[in-house]
């Protein structure tokens, strides 16, 4: 199963072989393989179950994985999740994992916990409220109390204030209405061009985020069936009919 | 009485068995050889091992089985002795009708305080135990309660003589009717343990909310269980009573509660055998090390605890299980050709 | 009315230390869903060692110090080399160990320091402030030490980034993980601040109770009464629980039941809230999902 990489052939941000992980006795990935080019932005499709959010969970290891993950040139298969958050991979998890009982300003603080320029942390938050004014309305408001756009957007939020290299997405679009829906994917591609911050998504929303993304994979029991460019993934006619609906 | 050892289920099961009725008829002739080979003194403490060992069945039932976690087992093993001391000492009763009369006493005690329990899990019926085993002494000395309770001098029985004129001392005939009641206690015990009742005390424990919707009743159970422990372990504090000759508020203070959660743990939780090993621990172990310091016996029981939990998590029985599987496993492995 | 101001304002001081103690037990519940059995006896072992340190010679602020910082490095120490491993364990082998860490830090205070009553010194002075008769001079100390104690963890948990680490991990150590906090240190840390805590509040006690191995238990009562009264999850409550349980103790101990029977109060409070309304005045509901 060769891995999809950016025709520049520069090397690639994030490369992962042979990654098998589940939960307990059960496997849920069964040799996933692939590769993320820097800057850009990558989709993770596939049916529920099929292994997407374990495919995040390991690479962050929040699971129990075996397998080769790199960052870079550095590998980070090993090492724990937290150590992984410094080198920086900002997950914005399933749920949102909202800290609910803090302020909205104090859950985008943390986001910056591991950084060590104060400076520009404070020009951090003036960015991030640019994008998300809604969060700048609501800053001293106990994060429980927004709703599920704004957690998303505090969630995306609290991941750019670490100003990662990369950024892992799960089902961003979750519970949303449509209207926030594409207001925060036209986020995310701004934040992917004007920042270089490289970006896999996990979406069951196929259409919007092939819409969205340069590369695509396709999970199907826990392996990667089908890799390929979004236009070429869009074009290919099961796709269409399974995914897509049409 | 013999301990329970599991079966390995593979050949020789048959000779297993043997061998475990032959431990046991020899345990049962080491028991009752026991009193007269010994000091009076080590015969009392004998009786004060199968106390014990009554008193951690009965915790062993609530905490081990049943999952509710009593750091204050201590008042029920304080309310039996003092229900022995005052029917004997106030009223005369001979003593060995106050134990099923401190039985029965704790076994509604036990049940009523099972009833506001039913809301506490885990941790906060720790803290509420253990609440209740600190307060303990200070309740038992209120003055209000002098009359009856004895106050801070607390009250003295007599040891009772063999009965019929059996040519017994005391101590002895007290060791022989402790082993009946404990036979009997026990026997109880492992009926109650090995059938329906206890399995429906495991599956509360361990799938609360499983087990009501296969439709146990979970609060009766689990209101039940704290009745019955509370009753095994105030028939071992009415033993106690009459063995130590002596009730007395500062004995019944929160290390009692602590050395009985110490015994369940080191002996092994949830099971019957445990209650032994940890009797005979509790009462010999520490008392070892009161030669360095009136406080090593306490450190003792403190590195027990974390260490057992660290080491040997199924405690004393646990350990002497996994002994035997070893054992049979190696048997096996001689018996077959290699490679059959 | 005297003897009425009196028993309020004693009360306030104990409560300071009562609140104290409770804010401990909150402080590590909100991290590990755990009761700290013994916090009390952590407490009075630093005592111990603040007393060691006096009788060697040291100035007595000197000693306090040096006696909270040591304090503060147990309580971490016992956090990572105790605690961590058994992480998974289940709540009766926590609380067995947690019963275990009471029972050898008592026994090694009488080991090492015998269980003779001993008097600790107050750094307060003889007479009583402004010339009246209600509290002591040591009280209206012990008070003030406690509101500055309080004072500084609120501003460190509400101020500093390292607080509001520890309070994300807290509430949700998943999240905190993703942001990179080194969630295991801040349960040490937690643990360290806490045992810090509990070793100002004996040192502020035991010239009042003097010291001995007991000295701790009925005070740790009273602060598990209090922080159950406020929520065991609330710091807030936790602090106000402690002084309105020290008022009460004092008015119930002097007008209604006598002296005696002061455990039972914390026994009945900790009963009954735990039966009436077990998140206390200001603790949160938890609704677990089947």
């Amino acid at each position: 199963m060769s891995a999809a990489v950016a025709s520049t052939g520069a090397a690639p941000l994030l490369s992962v072989s042979d990654l098998h992980a589940g939960y307990g006795p059960t496997r849920v990935l069964h040799g996933l393989s692939f590769a993320l080019a820097e800057g850009s932005i990558t989709a993770l499709l596939g049916a529920n179950g099929a292994g997407k959010t374990t495919a995040l969970r390991a690479l962050c290891a929040m699971i129990r994985a075996d397998g080769e993950v790199r960052l870079g040139d550095t590998r980070i298969d090993a090492l724990a999740t937290e150590e992984i958050a410094r080198l920086g991979v900002a997950h914005v998890p399933e749920g949102r994992g909202t800290f609910v009982n803090l302020s909205t300003e104090e859950n985008l603080r943390l986001g910056a916990y591991a950084r060590r320029d104060r400076a520009q942390v404070a020009a951090d938050f003036e960015r991030t409220y640019t994008y998300f004014p809604r969060l700048k309305e609501r800053r001293s408001q106990q994060a429980g109390t927004l709703s599920g756009g704004e957690q998303q957007m505090l969630a995306i939020g609290r991941a750019l204030m670490s100003r990662p290299r990369l950024l892992l997405l799960d089902e961003p679009s979750f519970g949303l209405a449509p209207l926030i829906v594409r207001e925060i994917f036209s986020i995310m591609r701004t934040i992917n061009r004007t920042e270089r911050v490289t970006i896999l998504l996990v979406e069951q929303n196929a259409a919007m985020a092939l819409d969205l993304s340069d590369q695509a994979y396709l999970i199907e029991t826990g392996r990667i069936v089908l890799s390929g460019s979004a236009a070429d993934i869009r074009r290919n006619e099961a796709i269409q009919r399974v995914y897509l609906g049409y | 009485m013999s301990a329970p050892i599991l079966m390995p289920a593979a050949t020789g099961q048959e000779s297993a068995a043997s061998v475990a009725r032959w431990v046991g008829v020899a345990c049962v002739v080491l028991l009752c050889v026991l009193p007269f080979v010994s000091s009076n003194y080590r015969v009392f403490q004998f009786t004060l091992v199968i106390v014990y060992a009554i008193a951690l069945l009965g915790l062993n039932i609530l905490t081990g089985y049943n999952g509710q976690i009593s750091l204050g087992h201590g008042a029920f093993y304080a309310i039996g002795a003092y229900v022995a001391a005052i029917l004997m000492d106030r009223f005369g009763v001979p003593y060995w009708l106050t134990i099923p009369a401190a039985g029965l006493v704790c076994l509604v005690a036990g049940f009523l305080f099972g009833l506001p329990a039913l809301r506490l899990e885990g941790v906060y019926l720790a803290l509420a135990t253990f609440a209740l085993a600190v307060a303990l002494p200070q309740l038992l000395k209120y003055k209000h309660l002098e009359h009856w309770t004895g106050g801070v001098q607390g009250i003295v029985i007599i040891k009772p003589d063999a009965p019929f004129g059996i040519p017994l001392n005391p101590d002895r005939w007290l060791y022989f009717f402790a082993l009946a009641v404990g036979g009997i206690m026990f026997l109880l015990g492992r009926n109650l343990l090995n059938g329906r009742v206890g399995r429906a005390l495991v599956a509360i424990r361990d799938h609360p909310i499983a087990a009501s919707a296969m439709g146990i009743n979970t609060p009766l159970y689990k209101s039940l269980a704290f009745g019955v422990s509370a009753l095994f372990t105030g028939v071992a504090g009415a033993l106690s009573a009459i063995a130590v000759q002596f009730v007395a508020p500062d004995s019944f203070g929160p290390f009692l509660s602590i050395s009985l959660l110490v015994g369940m743990v080191v002996g092994g939780v949830a099971t019957i055998s445990g209650a032994i090993y940890g009797a005979l621990f509790v009462q010999f172990v520490p008392n070892a090390a009161d030669q360095i310091s009136k406080a090593a016996p306490w450190a003792v029981y403190g590195l027990f605890l974390i260490g057992v939990i660290y080491l040997v998590p199924s405690g004393i029985s646990g350990a002497i299980r996994s002994g035997w599987v070893r054992i049979a496993r190696f048997r096996q492995s001689r018996a077959r050709p290699l490679g059959g | 009315m005297q003897g009425l101001l009196h028993q309020v304002f004693s009360g306030l001081a104990t409560g300071g230390i009562y609140a104290s103690v409770a804010l401990a037990l909150v402080m590590i519940y909100r991290a590990t869903h755990l009761v700290n059995f013994a916090q009390g006896e952590l407490a009075m072992f630093s005592t111990y060692i603040a007393w060691s340190l006096i009788q060697a010679g040291l100035p007595y602020w000197v000693a306090f110090v040096l006696t909270v910082a040591i304090a503060f490095l147990l309580g971490g120490a016992i956090q990572y080399v105790v605690l961590r491993p058994l992480r998974s364990a289940s709540v009766l082998s926590l609380v067995a160990v947690f019963i275990g860490l009471l029972v050898i830090f008592n026994s090694l205070a009488g080991w090492i320091f015998t269980y003779t009553i001993k008097t600790f010194p107050s750094p307060f002075p003889k007479d009583p402030p402004f010339g009246q008769y209600y509290f002591s001079a040591h009280e209206f100390g012990a008070f003030g030490v406690t509101l500055v104690v309080l004072g500084l963890l609120y501003g460190f948990f509400r101020f500093t980034p390292v607080g509001l680490a520890m309070r994300a991990a807290a509430e949700n150590p998943q999240s905190s993980r993703l942001v990179g906090i080194r969630v295991d240190r801040m349960l040490a840390l937690g643990w360290g601040l806490a045992a810090a805590i509990g070793a100002v509040a004996g040192m502020m006690v035991a010239p009042i109770v003097y010291l001995d191995p007991s000295m701790m238990s009925g005070i740790l009562l009273y602060a598990f009464a209090a922080a159950l009264l406020g929520g065991i999850d609330s710091p807030g409550g936790a602090v106000l629980g402690g002084f309105i349980i020290g008022v009460l103790e004092n008015l119930l101990g002097a007008y209604v039941i006598g002296t005696e029977l002061k455990l039972s109060v914390a026994l009945a409070v900790i009963i009954g809230v735990l039966v009436v309304r077990p998140t206390g005045l200001f603790g949160q509901v938890h609704v677990t999902r089947v």
